[in-house]
């Protein structure tokens, strides 16, 4: 079997999460045939190929669980040629979808521990689809600590979401925007800053960190001087990668391969692994 | 029937059969310029070159490839080109079987690349090099002129005739019902090849150091050296392009209405398009960090990964480098640069 073949799926919603120049939208789909319908098994923190046929294709993070059964979930930010078609789509469009791709998680070997997620802007939908992998678990984890912040309150995703769990005893959420809002009453500041006020203890947990570049440095930064230590250091990264299997060349970080060997990596294996990134 | 003789004039008996059961690849020449093509006599084919402008990977993990096409109109289909066809590879160097030994590699695995059975469909019948070329430097990387080792049948030029030895069961498959074509080799035509490999092997006059290759590059990678490097280097991409073991791709869709195809096409590591992200942000954005990129993952990535170098010492990139950028110099020079 031709490992670069889709499998195609509808679009069944789409919900807008971020407006503006770079507007976010996440797209619901549900795969055509009932075979890769049920057997689609990913882990959070896997990627998707989506394709938009005579267009291109690109790699997103699932932001949906593996627990919501009959459709998987992205959530793309309207930046290059495919994410602006993408953004042009409606419900009912067919698009191809190939993966999962990639490591993922280890929600399997963080069972009973305290995980802390901290998010920034795009880098959510991994984090979410681990939130809500969690909260589909509840009893096999710890406590559930929740950082996550943009630019403004307009450019968070997953709002509502997050309001909800606000007022949930699941989770501990701490939202926050970088300038202050009128009748923004949470932290205002930037996402490593908002993680030292939150102060989570290292005792037992796992933290896990997605967002741009600058802020995971930060933020690693910041729980090296809450005491974590580098194994209990997750990220998730992300290069340009056409193949998505090892193959095309592009997306090494000197001889590992984000795209089959990561995304997900702890800083323990970060910092030792020369080349660009 | 192991190691035969079969006389030159006769040689074309044997592609004739051969292009009965076979889809028969072979070097022609074109106006000096030598390449593999399909072939459906044998007076197109030359076995008098010293080696294919550009390699034989070309042949299984072609420059452009439809991987499947698709239709969008009532309801969307999408349909996977079928790939059964026997392939007779002939002509293929010492140094272009080993690229595949190395490109099988990364095209294997568990989600395996329509390389994979391109290759199980394919029968490599090998070419000794009598004359290695300025730039061959084969022995240094694991080859050698007269090596047989990556091919299911050997042809070595001796004279009148050719030494023919059918290593494999697919090779010898080949060969079956042709006896009538052979005569059994004799100690004085083994002698003979023999000969010829030692002055084959006499001839290559160039040599890398490839001893330690991994650490050495490991401690170097802050080095300035691929500053200097860099500073020559045009971007060509020539050198990826005429490598036998470069594998880098690209995905792109061709569309018309409502119809269309996903190609994949060689793409090239020396472009700073191959690494830039949808933001703009480039990982690397440098000639410095393209060339080092290439450079490591020939003599360290693909080594750490698959215990092989990835160059084969065609000497291929050094021929068509514009600036002369010479690989073996590079390599060689990492001794005396700083860390």
């Amino acid at each position: 079997m031709n490992p670069y073949v889709p499998q195609l799926a509808s679009i069944d919603q789409i919900r807008d999460e971020v407006a503006g120049e770079r507007p976010i939208k996440t797209f619901q789909l549900s795969f055509q045939d009932e075979n890769p319908q049920n057997t689609f098994k990913f882990n959070p923190g896997q990627c998707v190929m989506v394709s938009v046929l005579g267009e291109g294709e690109c790699m997103f993070a699932v932001s949906s669980s593996p627990t919501e059964k009959g459709y998987i979930e992205v959530s793309v930010m309207k930046l290059g040629k495919v994410t602006s078609v993408l953004h042009q789509c409606e419900p009912g469009d067919i698009l191809g979808v190939r993966g999962p791709y990639g490591n993922g998680f280890d929600v399997e070997g963080w069972k009973g521990k305290n995980i802390v997620t901290i998010g920034g802007g795009i880098g959510q939908p991994p984090l979410r689809s681990l939130i809500r992998y969690i909260l589909a678990h509840r009893k096999e984890y710890g406590k559930l600590d929740i950082i996550y912040g943009a630019r403004t309150s307009h450019d968070l995703s997953y709002k509502q979401e997050f309001f909800r769990l606000e007022d949930s005893d699941d989770a501990d959420v701490h939202l926050s925007i970088d300038a202050p809002e009128e009748g923004w009453t949470r932290f205002v500041g930037f996402v490593p800053d908002n993680l030292l006020e939150v102060a989570p203890s290292p005792k037992n947990a796992i933290a896990v960190t997605c967002g741009p570049p600058i802020m995971i440095h930060y933020v690693i930064q910041n729980l090296l001087k809450l005491g974590f230590e580098e194994d209990q250091i997750f990220t998730t990264l992300e290069m340009r990668m056409k193949c998505g299997i090892g193959k095309c060349g592009r997306c090494n970080i000197g001889s590992v391969y984000v795209c089959k060997d990561g995304p997900v990596f702890s800083y323990q294996q970060l910092k030792n692994m020369k080349g660009e990134r | 029937m192991e190691e035969m003789i079969i006389r030159k004039e006769k040689f074309h008996d044997l592609v004739e059969r051969a292009l009965k059961e076979y889809t028969v690849v072979a070097p022609v020449d074109n106006e000096g310029v030598v390449l593999f093509r399909r072939i459906a006599t044998p007076s197109e084919l030359t076995l008098e070159f010293s080696n294919t402008k550009i390699p034989a990977k070309s042949i299984l993990f072609q420059q452009t490839e439809t991987l499947f096409t698709f239709s969008q109109r009532e309801s969307v289909t999408i349909d996977v080109p079928e790939d059964s066809e026997k392939v007779l590879l002939l002509g293929i160097r010492p140094c272009d079987a080993q690229s595949l030994a190395v490109l099988d590699h990364v095209f294997a695995g568990e989600l395996e690349d329509p390389y994979v059975k391109k290759r199980e469909n394919t029968v490599l019948i090998g070419l000794s090099c009598l004359a290695p070329e300025i730039n061959c430097f084969c022995t240094s990387v694991g080859g050698s002129p007269f090596s047989a080792e990556y091919t299911d049948i050997q042809l070595t030029d001796i004279g009148e005739n050719y030494y023919i030895e059918a290593k494999t069961d697919k090779g010898k498959k080949v060969l079956d019902g042709m006896s009538d074509l052979f005569r059994p080799a004799t100690e004085e035509d083994t002698e003979k090849k023999k000969e010829l490999e030692k002055k084959a092997l006499d001839a290559m006059k160039r040599r890398m150091d490839t001893d330690d290759i991994v650490d050495r590059l490991e401690n170097m990678f802050e080095s300035s050296y691929w500053r200097k490097i860099a500073l020559k280097c045009l971007g060509c991409a020539a050198c990826t392009y005429a490598c036998p073991t470069c594998h880098c791709f690209d995905m792109l869709d061709e569309s018309a209405v409502a119809r269309g195809a996903r190609v994949r096409v060689w793409d090239s590591c020396m472009y700073p398009e191959y690494t830039r992200q949808a933001s703009g942000y480039n990982p690397r954005p440098e000639r410095m960090n393209r060339i080092r990129n290439r450079v490591y993952h020939k003599f360290n990535y693909y080594p750490k990964n698959w215990d092989i170098i990835a160059c084969v010492g065609c000497g291929r990139c050094i021929s068509v480098c514009p600036v002369n950028i010479d690989i073996i110099d590079v390599i060689n020079r990492t001794c005396e640069a700083e860390p």
